[in-house]
């Protein structure tokens, strides 16, 4: 007989595309291939309709500050000449306290134009709060499901909290232990309500972005007379960097470099539970970043509308006591009091501001709010309940999971280059791996793979010889 | 924490299910996770009387009816920020000692204009 799980499952594709609003099997081209580009913009709405939602929503518009304090820091550690301008996007002045506000702003539009009674998304993280602030707004339902807590019932401070702004804001929040079936219970609970699935995957979610990459060049125009030399971007499922990027280029800042940013959780099994509370980032890590980058389709969604390595120009790896130091340093020296997760971008743009000249620009486009839970203090006492060491040191001696090692200096912050080459590779091999055994990809296929993982035609067929040797 | 054991009907309570049994869970999991079932709480307002771990049918805030144990009435959230982080003590005072010491060498402005001096 079937289990309860393999029955929802072999159901799950009728039942999303009734969630979704949307059928992307038009957008299918070959086993490799879809028109990103169509589907993109098949919810028909201009950059300038989704800055009216967006307006009218409490979303966007959020202050651009000059960091001169870190700036000048910055430039006590570097060489002569170099230290780059860093700015801010203080995303956490949105609606809810983070750029997740964009994404739902415009997923939760669409659900009430669209007629649903109610929305459901499955996240632990600040997009919970966002839907379930937008869905408040929009006087629709809304459930959230997280994964909260181990076997033991214990969860993340983090996590909790994100649960109970969620609640506060009318929603009901479902919380449940460790384990990839969140997924499962989120696609049953879409077929008994009829809700809209407001997917962070969705191109509606990541068209919501945009507007983040729009203000920051049109606002470093007026503040600088320029482009912005870099974005940095906290990476998690890759939405954040696409939607900035897409964003950025639709703004014409198309010299300015993407560079994503997550924290090194290396080694530590997304889907353990022993590792679950030894981890203490709950998003912005590599454990997202890694995996959804090099195969976004393992998303809720047909086709996942983040596709990151379409615009990384460079990802870089900080460590978690690195990302600590800096959010206390931000209170401290620039009286932002901000969450962890969310300066993870900043902690990798004092390494990046380091090595550039004083006349370039970085801007890290996002915080995220802080509070009781979300607030570094509460995420390191409960890494030392947890059983992993705290101390100070040298970053480089960090081991996830195990020992936290907090700077002693600001020079000790130090972010490592992720090898973007091999993330394509793997991308490439898990396309591949996805499409029916023994498919031969076409010459509109190397086109296609070539464009989402932002490489040349020759570079892809290279890699599918070298694939097929081994 | 709440002292109530008891929930009566419309207080606002908690209730946990079992979603899977560790043989219907997914494959592929790892070992620590696959022997555990997986668990599932939600709130709402009690349907009827229940003591603790008994069986009550809630409704949700979406209007749901959910049937499962009784794990909390009036549930709370004991999340602080607890105690400094020594670690992080020295922090605040040891930038702003450099900052103000960069700035005597290189004059007030700083990284104030153009940043390119």
């Amino acid at each position: 007989m079937a289990t309860r799980f393999d029955a929802v499952m072999a159901r799950r594709g009728a039942i999303m595309r009734k969630a979704l609003g949307m059928d992307y099997s038009e957008f299918e081209l070959s086993p490799v291939a879809f028109d990103y580009e169509r589907m993109m913009t098949a919810h028909g709405y201009s950059l300038d309709d989704i800055v009216g939602i967006q307006t009218r929503a409490g979303v966007g518009n959020t202050p651009l500050l000059e960091l001169k304090n870190l700036t000048d820091l910055v430039r006590s550690i570097s060489e002569a000449g170099k230290g780059a301008r860093i700015f801010v996007k203080d995303e956490a002045a949105n609606l809810a306290g983070a750029f997740k506000d964009r994404r739902a702003s415009v997923s939760i539009h669409v659900a009430k134009e669209k007629g649903y009674e109610g929305v459901i998304a499955a996240t632990s993280g600040n997009y919970g709060a966002a839907v379930a602030s937008q869905a408040a707004r929009n006087g629709l339902k809304c459930i959230i499901c997280q994964e909260t807590f181990d076997s033991r019932k214990v969860g993340q401070p983090e996590i909790v909290e994100k649960g109970r702004i969620c609640e506060s804001y009318g929603a009901e929040v479902v919380q449940m232990t460790v384990g990839p079936e969140l997924f499962f219970h989120m696609v049953e609970l879409l077929d008994v309500t009829g809700y809209f699935a407001a997917s962070l995957y969705s191109s509606f979610g990541v068209s919501g972005i945009e507007t983040l990459g729009l203000e920051i060049s049109r606002e470093m125009r007026a503040l600088t007379g320029a482009d912005p030399t870099h974005v940095i971007i906290t990476h998690a499922g890759g939405g954040n960097t696409t939607g900035t990027a897409r964003g950025l280029k639709r703004a014409g800042a198309t010299s300015t470099q993407i560079v994503s940013a997550s924290v090194d959780l290396s080694g530590l099994h997304m889907a353990s539970d022993n590792d679950f509370n030894r981890k203490s980032f709950t998003t912005g890590h590599t454990g997202f970043g890694v995996p959804f980058a090099t195969w976004p389709d393992r998303a809720d969604v047909p086709r996942n509308a983040a596709r990151p390595l379409r615009y990384i120009d460079r990802y870089l790896t900080v460590t978690q006591g690195e990302v600590f130091y800096l959010t206390e340093a931000m209170a401290k020296l620039e009286g932002l009091e901000r969450g962890p997760a969310g300066n993870t971008a900043m902690t990798a743009a004092v390494s990046l501001a380091r090595g550039l000249p004083r006349d370039a620009t970085v801007v890290v486009q996002e915080t995220e709010y802080t509070g009781a839970g979300k607030h570094h203090w509460s995420q390191l006492n409960f890494a030392k309940e947890m059983g992993v060491e705290v101390r100070a040191g040298d970053p480089k001696d960090n081991v996830p999971g195990k020992v936290i090692v907090i700077p002693e200096a600001l020079e000790q912050i130090h972010a490592n280059d992720f090898d973007v080459a091999r993330m394509r590779k793997s991308y490439v091999r898990n396309a591949l791996k996805n499409a029916p055994e023994g498919y031969a990809p076409t010459a509109d296929d190397v086109v296609f793979l070539a464009a989402d993982t932002n490489s040349d035609a020759a570079a892809v067929e290279a890699l599918l010889a070298e694939l097929k040797e081994a | 924490m709440t002292d109530a054991t008891r929930a009566r009907e419309g207080d606002w309570v908690e209730v946990e299910c079992k979603l899977l049994d560790p043989a219907d869970r997914s494959k592929n999991l790892p070992p620590e996770t696959a022997e555990k079932p997986l668990m599932m709480w939600v709130k709402g307002f009690a349907q009827g009387e229940a003591g603790m771990g008994e069986e009550l049918t809630i409704e949700t805030m979406t209007g749901r009816k959910v049937t499962g144990a009784l794990s909390a009435v009036n549930p709370g959230y004991f999340i602080t920020y607890g105690n400094p982080i020594p670690e992080l003590a020295h922090v605040g005072r040891d930038l702003r000692a450099r900052l103000a010491a960069y700035r005597a060498t290189e004059g007030p402005a700083g990284a104030a204009e153009g940043g390119d001096r």
